[in-house]
């Protein structure tokens, strides 16, 4: 089921339209020989979420997705007490009949997805995605150690619950704040990096393959001069594919100065960065990204 | 997971000689599992652990954090992978060691030469690391850790305190003993030696409010506040359907503080003197990120952790390399903007800005950056030592730029102006604040400004008046 040597995870990635760079196919390949949870940090919009979906679907596996939020909390990410039902078994049984055992059983246990993510499924161990970690509070990543090491839950009323065979774990964060090392010791991790100019080309003509390979060519040349301007937000791989996407839609063949400077939105999301590229400073890149193909 | 634990003892089983605890194996490791390739594992088993071992222990001299959970993972890891690859080798080393995009650089250099020749790293490591003599030398008189540790052994010597300062000086954290008053208003600039490190001391023990913001998380509460219908549900469930309400209320928690100081020459004793307080401040509670800047930005949150007031004053003065020089404010901005706004100024961070303001960068987007760090924080503080004039105007081209941008300005040259500081980071927050005197400030900068306009009019167009300018009483 999963791939044997790096070479076969990252064809049957690429199968999927994920192109995997060498350092994550590396990474992402002990992290599931040896059941062990991937972190991967790095810049918006380069691929971070895609991994695990894409994941979820080469195995067939079940993908339970867990958004980062600040205030998250056990009630909302693990699990709860369904109060209600508790409720109205206190009313039926009257006085005195109930012990607590009664009342907190698995039937009344809400699962939120950390526990789904530790029940068993019959296609196999769930895909479990943590999402942008770094949203939720300190007091959070110290209730994930527990799972993420020993593959379990302890709820007080009720028990440890454990999994049977571990769930596919992957977190990623977008670094608005630098996570606990205690938390960063139990993953795998990996820095998610712009991707090659050879690799973008080839995830663009897996993801937009209506823009022809000259545009293509041209979108991700313009993007990659654009990541070494040092802007205040560097396109990612979205950003990329969004503006292939742009581009098609208004009939171009080839990018034009005038179509760079209204589209630039798409590309950059910073008014700073984008009165900087507009204008002469397109058309500049857009010259240089034209001598490059034909040269 | 499974897998993993019987891997332990094979990187150990050579150099446990040395470490008892490891003598001995987990239950049921002795047999060799079953995820291992046989053969072939048993003959690259035999030198490849130790190398790993080695590996891994010069990386942690070289200040990379690599703990033996790392390195078991490290020979668990490559025994997965296809050894022949190098690439593929280096990258299964990389996911296990790297834990920062920082270490990276570290670890690539290292990989390098090591994997190519073990020996020359460990021949270069004792060239160029001259700090791995510590374990040998511990006479050294000059190391402040030793002194202190020196200083604490020794039975308080009373005449020393007598003739030296004549007083008992006594600092409490809240600095208000008559003894101390002297010291409370002194300017850190006018003290002796002696007087520095008392007042060092004081900062030590300075207890300083950490601004609080609302969180997302309530905590129940007693008697009113809002009724929480889950922990009333909770609690009805416990207690057979009474209906007792649960009362909860939001909780507050601590918001992140980032010190950006200048440590340019015109700083000198200021910086020194505040470096304290932001140990201080980090001692106090995690989330403060410190940067010291006079060329260039440089990020010492690490280094702060250190328990030891000393011990991280000495590993930062020999971590930063432009200490008294020049001022590049904007350039020092502009890299803090550029590269770590994004990760110190979420959740609502309160900014503390040290400088005089005095600017030597040619460049001239300092108002630009200034307004750009102030819209990623929540407060941003300036604490400017030329304050403490009385007759400080707002004339200098760095502080006209700085001025609009900040939400407070002021001094900080004493132990009492440190104080004042406690008054403003426990202030209410509430967004939209700005401290009132920076409408008296504002004022003093428009009429400035006004006055510089009008001279220059003067001068280029003959007393001509200036059409269209507003012209409001001068205040100042």
């Amino acid at each position: 089921m999963i791939p044997a040597t790096v070479a076969s995870l990252s064809e049957s990635m690429a199968a999927q339209d994920y192109v995997l760079s060498e350092g994550l196919a590396v990474s992402l390949f002990l992290a599931l020989r040896q059941s062990r949870p991937l972190f991967l940090e790095g810049e918006a919009g380069v691929g971070k979420t895609e991994v695990a979906k894409t994941l979820a679907a080469l195995l067939d596996r079940r993908l339970i997705r867990l958004q980062c939020y600040e205030g998250l909390d056990i009630n909302a990410a693990a699990y709860e007490w369904n109060y209600a039902r508790q409720m109205m078994q206190i009313q039926s049984a009257g006085q005195g009949k109930l012990e607590s055992a009664d009342l907190f059983t698995e039937d009344n246990l809400i699962e939120r997805p950390l526990l789904e993510a530790l029940r068993e499924d019959a296609r196999g161990a769930p895909v479990l995605l943590i999402d942008e970690l770094d949203r939720a509070d300190e007091a959070f990543e110290a209730y994930l150690l527990e799972i993420l090491s020993d593959w379990q839950i302890t709820i007080p009323e009720f028990g440890t619950v454990a999994a049977a065979t571990p769930p596919i774990v992957i977190v990623t964060s977008n670094r608005t704040r630098e996570i606990h090392d205690a938390l960063k010791r139990r993953c795998f991790y990996h820095w998610v990096d712009y991707p090659s100019l050879d690799d973008e080309l080839d995830i663009l003509q897996r993801k937009a393959p209506e823009a022809g390979p000259e545009l293509s060519q041209q979108v991700v040349r313009f993007v990659h001069r654009l990541r070494d301007m040092k802007l205040f937000k560097a396109p990612g791989v979205a950003e990329t594919i969004d503006w292939a996407h742009a581009l098609v839609e208004l009939d171009c063949l080839a990018v034009d100065p005038a179509t760079a400077d209204s589209t630039m939105g798409v590309l950059l999301k910073y008014q700073d960065d984008i009165s900087r590229i507009r204008g002469t400073e397109a058309a500049r890149i857009l010259a240089q990204v034209q001598t490059e193909i034909l040269g | 997971m499974t897998d993993t634990v019987p891997h332990i003892t094979s990187p150990f089983s050579k150099p446990a000689n040395d470490n008892s605890r490891m003598a001995n194996p987990p239950a049921g490791a002795g047999a060799p599992p079953s995820g291992v390739p046989s053969a072939d594992g048993t003959l690259r088993g035999k030198k490849l652990p130790e190398n790993v071992t080695h590996f891994v222990r010069i990386l942690r001299r070289s200040g990379l954090q690599v703990g033996p959970a790392t390195l078991i993972d490290c020979v668990a890891a490559v025994r997965q992978i296809d050894l022949g690859n190098r690439s593929e080798f280096y990258h299964a080393l990389a996911c296990c060691i790297v834990k920062r995009p920082e270490d990276r650089l570290v670890f690539d250099q290292a990989f390098d030469i090591f994997w190519r020749n073990p020996k020359t790293l460990e021949r270069m490591r004792d060239l160029m690391l001259p700090t791995m003599r510590r374990e040998t030398e511990e006479d050294e008189p000059e190391d402040p850790m030793l002194r202190r540790v020196d200083e604490a052994v020794r039975p308080p010597d009373d005449d020393y305190n007598d003739n030296q300062s004549g007083e008992e000086i006594k600092f409490d954290s809240v600095l208000t003993a008559s003894q101390t008053e002297r010291y409370q208003e002194m300017d850190f600039q006018m003290m002796s030696a002696l007087e520095v490190s008392e007042a060092e001391k004081a900062i030590d023990r300075l207890v300083l409010p950490i601004p609080q913001r609302p969180s997302r998380r309530a905590i129940p509460k007693h008697g009113s506040g809002q009724m929480s219908l889950k922990r009333t549900l909770r609690r009805m469930a416990r207690q057979a359907g009474l209906p007792i309400p649960v009362f909860e209320q939001q909780q507050t928690k601590p918001r992140p503080v980032v010190v950006i100081c200048d440590i340019s020459g015109s700083m000198e004793r200021y910086s020194r003197m505040l470096l304290r307080f932001t140990h201080a401040l980090t001692q106090r509670r995690g989330r403060v990120h410190s940067f010291l800047f006079g060329t260039q930005l440089t990020h010492i949150s690490h280094e702060m952790r250190d328990r030891d007031p000393d011990a991280a004053m000495q590993a930062i003065s020999s971590y930063v390399k432009d200490w008294s020089g020049g001022t590049r404010i904007t350039s020092a901005i502009a890299d803090f903007n550029m590269n770590w706004s994004r990760r110190v100024l979420g959740q609502g961070a309160v900014v503390l800005l040290i400088t005089d303001g005095l600017d030597r960068d040619p460049d001239g987007a300092l108002a630009h950056e200034m307004d750009r760090l102030r819209k990623s924080c929540h407060r941003l503080i300036w604490l400017n030592p030329l304050l403490r004039f009385d007759g400080f105007e707002p004339k200098s081209e760095g502080v006209q730029k700085i001025l609009p941008h900040v939400d407070s300005f002021v001094p900080i040259h004493s132990l009492a102006s440190i104080g004042q500081l406690a008054d403003i980071l426990s202030a209410s927050m509430n967004s939209g604040w700005r401290d009132k005197s920076m409408a008296g400030w504002m004022d003093r900068l428009y009429d400035i400004q006004h006055e510089a306009s009008m001279l220059n009019t003067d001068i280029s167009q003959t007393g001509a008046p200036r059409p269209g300018s507003l012209n409001p009483e001068g205040s100042a």
